[in-house]
């Protein structure tokens, strides 16, 4: 034999090699922006584009930002301050004017005394929505009512509110809050009393007009229980409604005369067009978002409805309204109800924009609804038939909660157009905080030439209650998602 | 043997109307029919006893009284000796000018973006991210009034663009100077941009009352021709293709073919820009573009685009990733997977909401009146309407003409929409 394998060096490895950190471009920030940033000449273009974008954007604006005036009595002041802080030339924020004219954005002009009110039912509105948003859930409805008592706290307090009112707002919600760890289904009961509450708080007058016009719900239900017996449950709601309707139209103003008569309490009045800014937005918007959904939803089902005229009845109300623009309803709110309305009746113009907002918002929701109601596979239809409910059982308990469902995302998005929509109601004369009041500050002589401060100022404020609209419906979403793909 | 379905025997009683299902439904449509019916004539009754009561009469005559009225941007002749049923028209012209040009604008940018949201770029997505968030959530009025203020406000005057002797010998610049290779000039009174003139006009003729301009009939012939005859250029070089396996060298004669008729005609008819330039305190040649059309085209496109990007996105991430992948499998070059396959599938998501998107923004137009922009509204719904105090006649007329916009709009879309739509066998 050879002799090869004298000279080989017999080699056995008998130990591991400690592991080695992989290449610099293969880990950390490194491997990050080579992949995310840098990965295609395209993608280094983009970036580099990217860059030069936010670069510019910073550039441009970020001294105008640190140079903020907060304290000053106008536009000129403000000019001053800059020039003497950070050299002639310089640019900067003028903030002073939302600090004067805060009051302005958010009340209108709201009587400065009165300005507890809103805020109080601002504060209530939350208390009123937790039952809803959060159905049922203990810890999240006390959370919600928690953090609206100190709310109230600070905020009547700022506001100067009359003891008394302090007292019994800061009673109700604590009233609310043993009532969400006793009963939390319970409160549902507020947030249906919330809107007379929140009307009479809002426009004044006398406590009896709300609970009168509450107590028409009160009589159409006495009417339907009492009436059931004798003449049958479909007959018997039909003789409550009229009998409500009956109570609004004849018993109402003499029923609040009289008690107002025999006990006179009441908060002073407060005249619409006096309401303004984020007060008059939220108002129009919150109301318009509580009453078009189940108009939408009483649309939608017309539209699907089997009975012809029921159908084109809805029909052609949905494709009327949105075949035409916002504007030109909110202008036959104000120019042309008072041909359509008997001679002489003459009612307020924010109920008459709320009705056409509502109407308007609820068309674009029935189409939505509708949306999700054809997207739902016939069988469940075909189930809740064979299950021998009838047509509003079947609505209520299988196919409404599917369809609302899967339009969870459709609606919240019609939500917001119609809260950003509230603007609109500056060409009928209302004072909404963009162009209303926006208007009035850039008017005024102190404040002449300001434009970013107002936009900037407003705009954030939508920015976040939008945004914060789009964020709850995906919570919503994650929430009641319930198939396990 | 009885059925439970069977009907019952005994003869027909009155509450089977309500709780007879094969009745109900009459009963119900019966009682909607008579409510509805009641509801219409008690606001007929209503209009007719307040038109009685101001003493006015409804009819639509006075849309042939003199206007009297200005209006800034005209693109129908038009002077304030013509009726209201004439500024109508321009109104409308205008709504569908600026509602045309958002369109176009919205869906370029929105394209645009939405691609770019979805780029595996990091920079790039996030900051695609905040223009939709940003833009989605903030009311379109305020983009509008924040781009009508700006080019309004912060645009240089006129004078600003002098150069005098004496500047020159100092070797100092003008305080603003055209932009564009010194065609367009920003001011604060409007944009000033280069207008066509032509040296040989071919004069225009009269259809019905609207002027129609024959050098841009011509120009729009020569170049529907050039296209044809491109498209049958491109056929022919397929053919011989396809009937020899070499294709014919076609680039030159396609370039020849599209371009020269065009250069051809505009020499023919002598085409050149009339640049504006200052003259006196103001500009003076070419066209005067208000601000109150550039900031409502810009704010529409703007907001609109936001929403259009989504829908884009959302489209393309609703073809599944396995098309692309067979694609891929197939052979197809990426450009061609997306011309091919991806895109053909994604206008279909795409379409339908695009549709509803072009419709919102036709209808935002009418948000013009923030910034007096004379559209429909501004002159229709606007001075029309405070002219001749006729509130229910400009507004019916009004509606019913934005009505008749969208339902036009929404069967256009939805033809071009079935003609996208999966062919089903």
């Amino acid at each position: 034999m050879s002799e090869t394998h004298a000279q080989t060096v017999l080699f056995v490895r008998d130990t591991m090699l400690p592991p080695v950190d992989p290449p610099i471009a293969e880990r950390g920030a490194v491997k990050w922006m080579r992949e995310n940033l840098f990965s295609t000449p395209l993608n280094i273009a983009l970036t580099l584009l990217g860059v030069l974008i936010v670069w510019w954007l910073v550039s441009a604006s970020l001294p105008w930002w640190l140079n903020s005036v907060w304290n000053a009595s106008s536009l000129s002041q403000c000019r001053e301050i800059v020039a003497a802080t950070a050299g002639e030339g310089a640019s900067g924020a003028c903030w002073a004017m939302i600090r004067e004219r805060w009051h302005q954005f958010i009340f209108g002009f709201y009587p400065a005394s009165e300005w507890w009110r809103p805020v109080l039912a601002f504060g209530l509105l939350f208390a009123a929505l937790a039952p809803v948003l959060f159905a049922g859930q203990k810890r999240n409805q006390s959370l919600i009512l928690l953090a609206v008592l100190a709310y109230l706290l600070v905020t009547l307090y700022l506001a100067g509110a009359p003891g008394t009112a302090f007292l019994l707002s800061l009673l109700l919600v604590a009233g609310l809050l043993v009532g969400a760890q006793l009963a939390p289904g319970k409160l549902l009961w507020f947030t249906l009393a919330f809107p007379a509450l929140c009307f009479w708080l809002l426009w004044g007058g006398s406590v009896w007009s709300p609970i009168v016009a509450m107590a028409g719900f009160g009589v159409l239900y006495a009417v339907f229980r009492v009436g059931t017996p004798f003449i049958g449950l479909v007959p018997a709601a039909g003789a409550g409604v009229v009998a409500a309707v009956l109570w609004w139209l004849y018993l109402d103003k003499p029923v609040v005369d009289a008690l107002q008569a025999a006990l006179p309490f009441g908060i002073q009045s407060v005249r619409s067009d006096l309401f303004g800014g984020f007060l008059l937005a939220i108002v129009i918007g919150v109301t318009g978002i509580a009453f078009s959904l189940p108009i939408g939803i009483l649309l939608a089902l017309g539209r699907q409805s089997d009975m012809l005229i029921v159908k084109t009845l809805s029909v052609g109300f949905i494709e009327f309204i949105r075949g035409v623009p916002l504007i030109t309803l909110l202008f036959t709110a104000s120019l042309l109800l008072q041909y359509f309305l008997p001679p002489g009746t003459n009612f307020d113009i924010i109920l008459r924009v709320i009705i056409l907002v509502t109407f308007f918002a609820a068309a674009y929701l029935a189409e939505v609804i509708r949306g999700g109601l054809a997207a739902l596979p016939r069988g469940q239809y075909e189930a809740a038939d064979a299950l021998g409910l009838d047509y509003w059982q079947a609505q209520r308990l299988v196919i409404l909660p599917q369809a609302l469902k899967i339009s969870i995302p459709s609606i919240v998005s019609t939500f917001i157009g119609l809260f950003k929509d509230t603007t609109l109601v500056a060409f009928v004369g209302l004072m909404d905080p963009l162009k209303g009041v926006t208007q009035i500050v850039r008017a005024d002589i102190n404040w002449k030439g300001i434009y970013w401060e107002p936009y900037i100022f407003v705009g954030t404020i939508f920015f976040l209650i939008c945004f914060g609209m789009s964020r709850y419906s995906m919570y919503l979403e994650r929430k009641l998602k319930t198939d396990h793909r | 043997m009885a059925f439970a379905s069977d009907a019952p025997k005994d003869g027909f009683r009155l509450s089977m109307l309500i709780y007879d299902t094969r009745y109900r439904s009459y009963t119900i449509q019966i009682v909607v029919l008579v409510l509805f019916a009641m509801a219409v004539a008690w606001l007929l009754n209503n209009t007719a006893q307040n038109l009685a009561a101001r003493g006015k009469e409804f009819n639509f005559a006075f849309l042939w009284q003199r206007a009297g009225y200005d209006i800034g941007q005209a693109l129908i002749p038009y002077t304030n000796d013509d009726n209201h049923f004439r500024a109508l028209l321009v109104g409308l012209v205008n709504t569908l000018v600026v509602a045309f040009c958002g369109c176009l604008f919205a869906t370029v940018l929105g394209g645009i973006i939405g691609v770019l949201r979805l780029s595996n770029n990091w920079l790039i997505g996030r900051l695609m991210t905040i223009y939709v968030e940003v833009f989605r959530n903030v009311p379109l009025l305020l983009w509008i009034l924040l781009s009508y203020v700006i080019l309004s406000e912060t645009t240089p005057q006129p004078r600003d663009f002098r150069v005098t002797d004496e500047m020159i010998a100092a070797g100092e610049e003008p305080a603003a100077s055209m932009i564009l290779f010194g065609t367009v000039a920003v001011t604060n009174r409007g944009t000033n941009i280069p207008a066509p003139l032509f040296e040989r006009s071919l004069g225009s003729v009269q259809i019905g009352f609207l002027p129609v301009s024959l050098n841009l009939l011509a120009f729009i012939l020569v170049i529907v021709a050039s296209v044809w005859a491109n498209r049958r250029l491109l056929a022919h070089a397929k053919a011989v293709q396809e009937a020899t396996g070499d294709r014919p060298v076609t680039w030159w004669k396609s370039l020849l073919i599209l371009f020269g008729p065009v250069l051809a005609l505009k020499f023919a008819l002598g085409l050149h820009l009339e640049i504006p330039e200052l003259k006196g305190f103001n500009f003076a040649g070419g066209i005067l573009v208000a601000h109150s059309f550039t900031a409502l085209t810009i704010a529409l496109a703007l907001y609109t685009a936001a929403f259009i990007a989504e829908i884009v996105r959302s489209g393309i991430l609703a073809i599944s990733r396995g098309q692309t992948e067979a694609a891929y499998a197939l052979g197809l070059r990426p450009n061609r997977t997306m011309s091919l396959i991806i895109l053909p599938q994604a206008l279909r998501v795409i379409i339908p909401p695009l549709i509803s998107q072009y419709l919102n923004l036709t209808k935002n137009t009418s948000l013009g009146i923030a910034v007096s922009y004379l559209d429909l509204r501004g002159t229709l719904g606007g001075i029309t309407l405070n002219q001749t105090g006729r509130e229910l006649e400009c507004m019916l007329l009004m509606m019913l003409i934005y009505l008749s916009i969208s339902l036009i709009i929404s069967a256009l879309m939805n033809l071009y929409n079935s003609s996208v739509q999966l062919k089903a066998r």
